[in-house]
């Protein structure tokens, strides 16, 4: 990760950005501070999920086309080992980037509100790599079913934003709709990850507090198992694959 | 089985389905039986599309046999356990070029778990037999093709290996590379180390085998010592390789 001059590309347009913004007080509002949080946040979010898709996406391909896949499952390795491997070694790259831009966050926003609300920080990066964990299994599964990884990411990318921004209003659309197609609009629903869960920006930005612990646990479990379960079809896909140039 | 077999191949079929509409599925490897003795250096030759590197693939994982069965060491070879002991040199391999020799080799042995004292001594002893001691802390992007090749034989040794899988292993190397790979092969073979191996430089294979394969179309034709094969047709290698897959000047 830190040989990859992607994090470090992304994580200098935030900084830049905010402090360009952050440097100007808009129409001398006092509450410009959250509307710096927010933009900044929505940064974060962006950057991450670009940096996800965007590295998960070439993993396994540029394993085949570069061959480095011959040697190395030529060694003891399963398949499954092998897309596990992947997966923690993205995941744990993006928690790390995230640390990295919650940090700035944090700092950026003590200096402004004089507060330094850890726990609820600490909680919504904690979601927010729970999310990207389930992005990342997902865009993982992509990339055995998809031989381009930029159609991957392509895909993986709209999916994923849709999921965020539209997912959660699917059983509105469905309420108004009757018969067979309501309730395939509701069966969606049910059964798409609800990404939109771990978006808790706007907690942080008007200090509403902590989120209860219950309830973060059980998205937290929710992640897990949805991550557990696409990593188990990626496996699934990839241990029948023939793996030639 | 034999005791000593370390390679078993048992009516080996492999098809390759095809990826065209209306087009029938390619037979890369026809009802192909080979055994290799422990302690032989086995040259497995043919021309290019014989089906060697799918035989290869299917040793090592990557291809699924459509029927018959492999083993390694008696491990069905589906099994990744059954890749413990062996190492593979590919034909053409890119290593990780933001690695170095040193940083690949330490990761290729945290795979086989070699506990950290053993696996400092084994990167020390593999890149002083591959002569790269000098250029371990060097990315390997920066190296030339014949350096990368004895970077991939170093990866393949890394582990100590019982059987050595190598593909074309002097593919594309100059006459001193080649000499190289040459000399590490023997000193292999004295060590006892069973190696199995592709190539088309048939000089080099008449130099250091035993024993040898000769696949054409996906079928074995002839399987014998490089010796009793030369006695048997009165020439050299070349000429009984030609002879066999039917090349008529």
């Amino acid at each position: 990760m830190y040989r990859r001059k992607d994090f470090y590309v992304l994580f200098a347009l935030i900084i830049l950005l905010t402090v360009v913004l952050g440097s100007v007080n808009f129409f001398n509002d006092d509450r410009i501070v959250r509307y710096l949080k927010d933009a900044c946040l929505l940064m974060i979010w962006l950057s991450s999920l670009v940096i996800a898709v965007t590295t998960t996406a070439r993993q396994i391909p540029a394993e085949r086309e570069s061959r480095t896949i011959f040697p190395l499952l030529a060694k003891p390795v399963g398949r499954g080992e092998f897309v596990a491997g992947k997966f923690f070694g993205c995941w744990l790259a993006c928690g790390m980037a995230l640390l990295a831009f919650y940090f700035f966050f944090g700092l950026l926003s003590a200096s402004r509100e004089h507060t330094f609300p850890l726990l609820a920080y600490f909680q919504a990066m904690w979601l927010h790599w729970m999310c990207l964990g389930i992005v990342i299994a997902l865009v993982l599964l992509g990339s055995v079913v998809f031989t381009a990884p930029s159609s991957n990411a392509t895909i993986c990318l709209i999916v994923v934003l849709g999921l965020m921004f539209a997912g959660g209003h699917l059983n509105g659309i469905a309420l108004q709709m009757r018969g067979v197609r309501g309730a395939l609009v509701y069966a969606i629903y049910y059964l798409e990850p609800h990404l939109e869960w771990y978006d808790v920006r706007e907690l942080i930005i008007h200090n509403w507090g902590l989120i209860d612990w219950l309830a973060w646990c059980g998205a937290t479990i929710y992640a897990l198992l949805y991550t557990g379960f696409l990593l188990g079809c990626a496996w699934l896909v990839f241990r029948r694959r023939t793996v030639t140039l | 089985m034999y005791v000593n077999t370390v390679v078993e191949i048992h009516d080996l079929r492999v098809e390759y389905p095809s990826r065209e509409l209306r087009q029938r599925s390619k037979l890369a490897v026809d009802g192909l039986n080979l055994q290799v003795q422990a302690g032989e250096v086995f040259g497995f030759l043919g021309p290019n599309g014989a089906g060697k590197t799918t035989t290869m693939n299917v040793l090592l994982g990557f291809v699924g046999a459509t029927a018959g069965s492999a083993s390694i060491f008696g491990v069905d070879v589906r099994q990744p356990i059954a890749r413990q002991r062996i190492g593979y040199l590919p034909e053409l391999t890119y290593y990780y070029k933001f690695l170095n020799t040193e940083e690949l080799l330490r990761f290729y042995a945290r795979i086989f778990h070699i506990p950290r004292a053993e696996r400092e001594r084994r990167i020390d002893e593999v890149l002083k037999l591959v002569e790269l001691e000098g250029a371990r802390k060097r990315l390997i992007k920066t190296y030339s093709k014949g350096m990368q090749q004895r970077v991939g034989l170093a990866q393949a040794l890394i582990n100590d290996p019982d059987l050595l899988i190598l593909d074309e292993p002097t593919s594309g190397l100059d006459p001193l590379g080649r000499m190289k790979v040459r000399q590490i092969i023997q000193r292999l073979k004295e060590q006892g180390k069973t190696v199995f191996f592709s190539s088309h430089e048939l000089g080099e294979v008449e130099t250091v085998c035993d024993r040898v394969g000769i696949l054409h179309e996906g079928k074995l034709r002839v399987e014998g010592r490089v010796i009793d094969l030369l006695q048997q047709y009165q020439c050299n290698l070349e000429n009984v390789f030609l002879n066999i897959v039917g090349y008529k000047p």
